[in-house]
């Protein structure tokens, strides 16, 4: 008997809420039918990076946790856009604004919480925001294109996010503060004034002591008033003053609310089958805002949900780090004095740095780090495990000069235990991340990351992670960090590598999983990733043609003033006079003002306009001569035995057959072709990439030659007999350099760089070969006349054309 | 200053280009993955080369004759190089999808 699944509805669609769902379905894939309802029409984000969105490391698209095909694939019914507006707790039903009903078992209430908007006289007008979504954000990059001066209401960590992002954004920004001293609630006075200073040099203004009396203005804003009396022009007001649980719908439900929704250590309401997690939730008299509080009660949720026995949440201690560049500042745990508490502090002006450690009963119970925070998880462990520390403490706060640094760090990172956790953010323990480089294989901080998600949300533990790698790897560490371009630290074995271990399917993937540091890449990388793609998944990959270049995306060579040549595929270079008619005929309709043979034989119809290529492609009607792209060029041949008294082979046929077999193979570089009928080689085979030269009874086969900026003559691969071993060797051949190349590096380099010995030795094994044979001819079957599909799809062709001729409209 | 209606959104590709000709100007509009438009004299400061033909990296494009890197906002040429390109004022119509020049 199938026993039907129960009904799991979480409401808020945030990173709490879907955070205890991931967990669920890795404990209990199959035990619950899930829907979620979400307000914000987008799928689950990243919302401690928003901050990061502001301030222009990261787009919209990036901070995506979890994309609608994640929803898809789990099953999981997502309705964005809905808010939940009732629920019956009898019934065991909620109500969504849009009129959906939907029957539960067990209700899991994730609202999260809205900002706190200081109720001021005039806090309704525009340009008056919090900080809090995508869509303020939104409002803030708009705004900063019209308007300039900004303040922003509330001098804590998300004010001075807020702030910076906005300074960013290249506005005048003043942070308006009530206290006398920023991020009172994170740290003490000292460190506070170290930081204003710097973040005043990077163009941040203050105005501390300051209580906000009223906003001015019509319609818009228009200026703050103070209670002194005071008033402060700007265009735009960010409140950022604090969050509120968000409790109305479960305070309406009749479930117990004080200020946020109570909960139990199993995160279980005071109503059977309702749960709450996340900023709504209050245990044990406390509502974090916080993630890393959050993902541990996710974590309890789930397996109270998947009836895995837990201990239950028993509350977290904190830390917190400041998100703005150019400024490192750490606090956590309790780190004011209080009666019975001592403190140790250091403090160098010079160098900006500060750090206090606050003991109580000889264990630390807080510290404020300011400059260098590379101590920060080392210290918040040991708040957290509440080990005794006497004796230690002066080492705690100085042993971590720089020169001590490198020294102590690997001490302590040798005596933490396994099961400690690194990055708070996603729960990532030391051993989680000493496995991944034991046995996962990961030499770099960045494969860590891929691997086990450590250092993927705020960074922060990015130094420890680093230390853990210097550790277990030692000297495997991958050092190079010259990357196939400034986008990436990664070099092309790594990326092939990456993009075959995790299955990275497109180029997008690609670059958000391996943190390119250009969102959209470049044109040295793009080409390089989508033909790495290409090449490993040749069935299921999309070729992209917009990370082409511009020869490749319209399949004709660009010239200096924009016209276009075009080059027929002509096989072997063997024409007859009915395909030179055709050619002439179409050079003479379209006006073409030259006409040349190419180096590998074939006609170059030079100064064709873009809009007039599809049209004569289709008047042509031949396939594409591929005479622009990273592939096959031509193969040139001479006359051979068909009328030559030397030839000793049918070099025409030979290269004919070649040329059709390879025709649109996608290569790291260009490649070219040539068979010379005797030892004469008229047909110049021993520069090219693979030549063929005819000998009596057989044939040889050349690699690696290059006619270009440096000539290279080819090395002998070897002698075979028959035409078909040609098509077999040359077949691997291409194979090998198409899978061991890097992206743009022709046979000529690349034997040279891995040596011909190589090479052979990889082709000799007849099985190996054949492989490689197989997989040449699955990435060909793919391919496509680029010419006739442009012509066939109004869609690309259009592209070709000018854009509808303008029509003047009324201003 | 004229405003023309020039197309609709759906005509450019996303990281794609589209040219049109508007009296003796030739204009390059660029559509991004944002879904933002952009209009740029269809010329690179360098050499003249056609823009509309580069390839697109977020908001900037790159020259197909020298890689040379324009500014598709603000019209300009990026470091190592520097120019400038006239950029247009584009407006599209949430609801009609039309893209309107001003030039």
């Amino acid at each position: 008997m199938s026993a039907a699944r129960k009904k799991l509805i979480l409401v808020g669609n945030g990173m709490a809420g879907v955070r205890a769902i991931e967990h669920l379905l890795k404990l209990a894939p199959e035990a619950y039918e899930i829907t979620i309802f979400g307000s914000e029409p987008h799928p689950n984000y990243n919302r401690i990076m928003l901050s990061s969105v502001l301030a222009g490391g990261a787009a919209m698209e990036d901070i995506i946790i979890n994309d609608l095909e994640w929803y898809k694939s789990n099953n999981i019914n997502l309705y964005t856009g809905h808010t939940v507006t009732s629920i019956d707790t009898e019934q065991r039903k909620v109500t969504t604004d849009k009129g959906i009903e939907a029957h539960y078992d067990e209700l899991v209430l994730a609202t999260g919480s809205d900002p706190f908007m200081l109720p001021l006289p005039g806090a309704d007008k525009e340009g008056v925001i919090a900080f809090r979504d995508i869509k303020d954000c939104e409002i803030m990059q708009e705004t900063s294109k019209t308007h300039k001066k900004a303040l922003v209401i509330g001098g804590g960590l998300l004010g001075l996010e807020a702030a910076r992002g906005l300074l960013h954004l290249g506005m005048e920004v003043s942070v308006v503060h009530i206290h006398d001293y920023i991020m009172e609630r994170q740290l003490d006075e000292a460190a506070a004034v170290m930081l204003r200073k710097e973040l005043e040099a990077q163009g941040m203004k203050f105005l501390l002591k300051k209580q906000s009396e009223a906003i001015l203005g019509k319609k818009r804003v228009k200026g703050l008033l103070f209670a002194d009396g005071t008033v402060e022009d700007t265009d735009l007001i960010v409140m950022a003053v604090g969050i509120k649980p968000n409790v109305a719908l479960a305070r309406k439900s009749g479930i117990e609310v004080n200020r946020g929704i109570v909960v139990s250590d199993y995160m279980e309401t005071n109503i059977p089958g309702i749960y709450a997690v996340g900023e709504c939730a209050e245990h044990r008299g406390i509502a974090y805002g916080l993630v890393a509080p959050l993902y541990e009660q996710g974590a309890v949720l789930a397996k109270k949900l998947a009836g895995v026995p837990t201990e239950g949440y028993a509350g977290s201690v904190t830390s917190t780090k400041l998100k703005v560049s150019g400024v490192d500042v750490f606090s956590a745990g309790r780190f004011t004095e209080q009666p019975g508490s001592r403190s140790l502090r250091y403090q160098d002006e010079i160098e900006g740095v500060y750090k206090k450690l606050v003991i109580e009963d000889d264990k630390l119970v807080g510290a404020v780090l300011f400059g260098d925070t590379g101590d920060g998880a080392h210290l918040f462990s040991m708040i957290k495990n509440g080990e005794r520390i006497k004796g230690k403490e002066k080492e705690l706060l100085l042993g971590i000069s720089s020169d001590a640094l490198g020294a102590s760090k690997g001490n302590r990172l040798e005596g933490m235990a396994d099961d400690e956790i690194i990055c708070g953010c996603n729960g990532v323990s030391k051993g989680a991340i000493a496995e991944a480089i034991q046995s996962g294989g990961c030499t770099s901080v960045g494969q860590i990351k891929a691997c086990t998600k450590a250092s993927a949300s705020c960074g922060g533990c990015k130094p420890l992670v680093e230390g853990l790698l210097q550790m277990y790897a030692g000297d495997n560490v991958v050092t190079v960090k010259e990357g196939i371009c400034g986008c990436t630290t990664l070099g092309r074995d790594e990326i092939v590598a990456e993009i075959k271990r995790m299955e990275l399917k497109t180029v997008k993937e690609v670059m958000n999983v391996l943190e390119w540091s250009n969102e959209e890449g470049c044109p040295k990388c793009r080409p390089s990733l989508n033909y790495y793609l290409g090449m490993l998944w040749p069935e299921e990959y999309i070729d992209e043609k917009e990370s082409r270049y511009t020869n490749e995306r319209y399949h004709a060579n660009i010239q200096k003033d924009g016209t276009y040549s075009v080059v027929p595929r002509i096989y072997g270079g063997v024409t007859s006079p009915a395909e030179l008619i055709k050619i002439a005929e179409v050079a003479v309709k379209f006006d073409v003002p030259l006409v040349k043979f190419t180096g590998g034989q074939r006609l170059d119809l030079l100064g064709v306009k873009k809009e007039d290529l599809p049209k004569m492609w289709e008047e042509l009607d031949m396939p594409s001569g591929h005479a622009y792209g990273k592939t096959l060029r031509t193969v040139k041949t001479c006359v051979g035995s068909t009328f030559c008294r030397f030839g000793t082979q049918d070099a025409m046929g030979m290269g004919i057959r070649l040329e059709k077999a390879f025709e649109r193979l996608n290569a790291p570089g260009k490649v070219k072709l040539a068979v010379s009928g005797c030892p004469r080689n008229c047909a110049e085979a021993t520069i090219k990439d693979f030549g063929v030269v005819a000998i009596d009874g057989g044939w040889e086969l050349h690699v690696g030659g290059n006619g270009g900026v440096h000539v290279r003559a080819t090395d002998l691969l070897c002698v075979v007999k028959t035409d078909d071993e040609v098509l077999e060797w040359a077949s691997a051949f291409l194979q090998y350099y198409r899978e061991n190349a890097g992206w743009n590096e022709r046979t000529a380099q690349w034997v040279e760089r891995v040596g011909l010995d190589s090479i052979k030795q990889a082709l000799e094994d007849p099985q190996e070969r054949l492989a490689l044979v197989e997989r040449i001819q699955t990435a060909l079957s793919v391919t496509t006349d680029p010419w006739k599909e442009i012509v066939n799809t109004p869609d690309l062709r259009k592209n070709f054309e000018q854009i509808t001729q303008p029509a003047t409209e009324t201003v | 200053m004229t405003k023309m209606l020039v197309g609709k959104v759906t005509d450019i590709d996303v990281k794609g280009s589209r040219k049109l000709q508007v009296g003796d100007k030739e204009i390059a509009l660029f559509k991004l993955t944002s879904g933002e438009v952009l209009a740029v004299e269809n010329k690179c400061p360098h050499k003249g080369g056609v823009l509309s033909e580069g390839m697109v990296c977020g908001s900037k494009v790159h020259c197909p004759l020298h890689d040379w890197r324009i500014d598709l906002h603000s019209g300009d040429v990026q470091a190592p190089d520097t120019g400038h390109v006239t950029t247009y004022e584009v407006e599209v119509d949430p609801d009609s999808g039309h893209i309107y020049l001003t030039m």
